[in-house]
């Protein structure tokens, strides 16, 4: 593993006035106590793109993708450094609001985790603790939010049974649902398919590429396949660092580092 | 389902395909007209537009290089892919004899034609590209069963060419004079004779896209015989 050069790097400029970026890293660094997982790195995210990352285990792509929107604050130990940029504000900042942040950018976690509730009451909780109370304007929002997330046409009939008793698919893509009833601009994606069927795997990535026109979607993968067939962007990430970041259909024609070269295709090592 | 995208992108490879046909269908026609009115400024056209076809080429080999390594496809989306990639190439090099045609109109030397020569190689050209027409149909409809049809009418240009072979023999022996011209006759005849041999390998790729089977039509040996 370390017989890659890490200083051989190629990652792509997306702030030349040519791209719409809707959220940045600059140096980040993230510790668990006195190990440093992440070293450093800075990435733009193009808006209403899909970006992948991408990278062995232990690379630091998820920790890098969970600092994002802070997830890695409740960890105890853990230090994070560098701005995250959302909208000219620092994320990481101490002045902000996390749970005002969330809103903004969500998440979507690798299992399924809906709660132990109906798919209507899924949907709504989050905008109901936030003070949406009106009935039209709730089932409108369950409505809208299953058919971005491709699920209304399964479900329509029955929202009030349990989330419970859907299908890992399904449920993965009620959390979806649910991760943008919240009306997010960003969504962060951690391995969202890993567990899930090829046939739920191919529902899903159709929902994401439905989502883009949308929202700004960053996606932890291990499926390399995945990544080549939903991403506008990919970015390699190796023990810790961001070796390459280009577009996808670069990443995995021609890259432009030997690491990425040898990852994406299968000689990594 | 992603299959959507991946549909999108398969779609759009066919439309780009079926253009380059016509464009390559347009420099045939064009190429052999301009041959027998001795129009040098179509010939000239022909020639540029052929830098078109070239890029078509590279943008869908380009292209389907990108779908397989992005989408990795199997089976028959796979062959639909290859086949696109190898019948692009064949249509290149029948745009390539287009050329060779016009650049025979522009260096035409002898002035004594031959009308009954010409007449059967404009018969031929109507043939061949009839046979290119229906040849892009029947890719666009996946129909093996014309292809092997179409890959069948090959024997009617071949003689074509063994007829137009002869005359410009028995001319040259009659009349010294129009050696030159007919020798550019023959060359003529030969481009549209090896344009004939391309639909054929694109009625091969028809049927292997449908078959997966890698099968030669009218092999060449029997070809060899003509003369």
């Amino acid at each position: 593993m370390e017989k890659y050069d890490r200083s051989d790097r190629y990652l792509k400029q997306l702030d030349d006035g040519q791209h719409e970026i809707a959220l940045a890293t600059k140096d980040l660094h993230v510790s668990y106590g006195e190990k440093e997982a992440i070293h450093g790195v800075s990435l733009d995210f193009e808006r209403f793109k899909i970006t992948a990352l991408i990278g062995a285990s232990g690379s630091g792509k998820s920790t890098y993708l969970r600092s994002l929107n802070r997830m890695n604050d409740n960890i105890s130990g853990t230090k994070v450094t560098g701005q995250i940029m959302y909208r000219g504000l620092d994320v990481n900042s101490n002045q902000i609001d996390v749970y005002e942040m969330r809103k903004h950018i969500g998440m979507v976690f690798q299992q399924p985790n809906p709660f132990a509730k109906s798919i209507y009451d899924n949907i709504t909780f989050a905008p109901k603790r936030h003070g949406e109370h009106h009935k039209k304007v709730l089932d409108e929002m369950v409505e809208t939010t299953l058919k971005q997330a491709g699920l209304w046409d399964q479900v329509k009939d029955d929202l009030k049974q349990s989330a419970l008793a859907l299908s890992g698919g399904q449920q993965q893509r009620l959390c979806i649902a649910r991760a943008i009833a919240m009306k997010p601009d960003i969504l962060l994606l951690d391995e969202p398919a890993s567990v899930l069927d090829p046939i739920s795997t191919a529902t899903l990535e159709d929902t994401l590429l439905q989502l883009k026109e949308n929202y700004t979607i960053i996606i932890v993968t291990h499926n390399m396949q995945q990544a080549a067939r939903v991403s506008d962007y990919t970015a390699f990430f190796h023990l810790g660092d961001a070796l390459e970041y280009d577009e996808t259909r670069k990443i995995f024609t021609r890259p432009k580092i030997k690491a990425t070269e040898d990852y994406v295709s299968g000689h990594f090592g | 389902m992603f299959r959507r995208n991946f549909e999108d992108e398969l779609n759009d490879l066919h439309v780009r395909f079926s253009e380059m046909g016509m464009m390559v269908n347009e420099a045939i026609y064009k190429s052999v007209n301009a041959f027998i009115n001795h129009d040098k400024t179509l010939a000239k056209e022909v020639i540029e537009a052929d830098e078109r076809i070239n890029q078509r080429e590279v943008d869908l080999e380009k292209r389907s290089f990108e779908m397989i390594a992005l989408q990795q496809p199997v089976t028959g989306d796979l062959r639909m892919i290859v086949t696109v990639m190898k019948a692009s190439s064949d249509l290149e090099r029948m745009g390539d004899h287009a050329v060779s045609i016009a650049k025979s109109t522009i260096r035409v030397k002898g002035n004594v034609r031959v009308p009954e020569i010409e007449q059967v190689l404009a018969e031929m050209s109507t043939k061949v590209k009839q046979m290119v027409e229906e040849i892009l149909d029947a890719y666009v409809k996946a129909d093996m069963k014309r292809a092997k049809e179409i890959a069948a009418e090959d024997k009617n240009v071949d003689a074509y060419s063994d007829r137009i072979y002869k005359m410009c023999l028995s001319q040259m022996q009659e009349n010294p004079d129009t050696i030159v011209g007919s020798m550019d006759y023959m060359l003529v005849d030969s481009y549209l004779e090896r344009i004939g041999d391309y639909v054929t390998n694109i009625c091969e790729w028809i049927i292997y896209l449908e078959t997966g089977k890698l099968v030669e039509l009218n092999s060449n040996v029997e070809e060899d015989n003509i003369f």
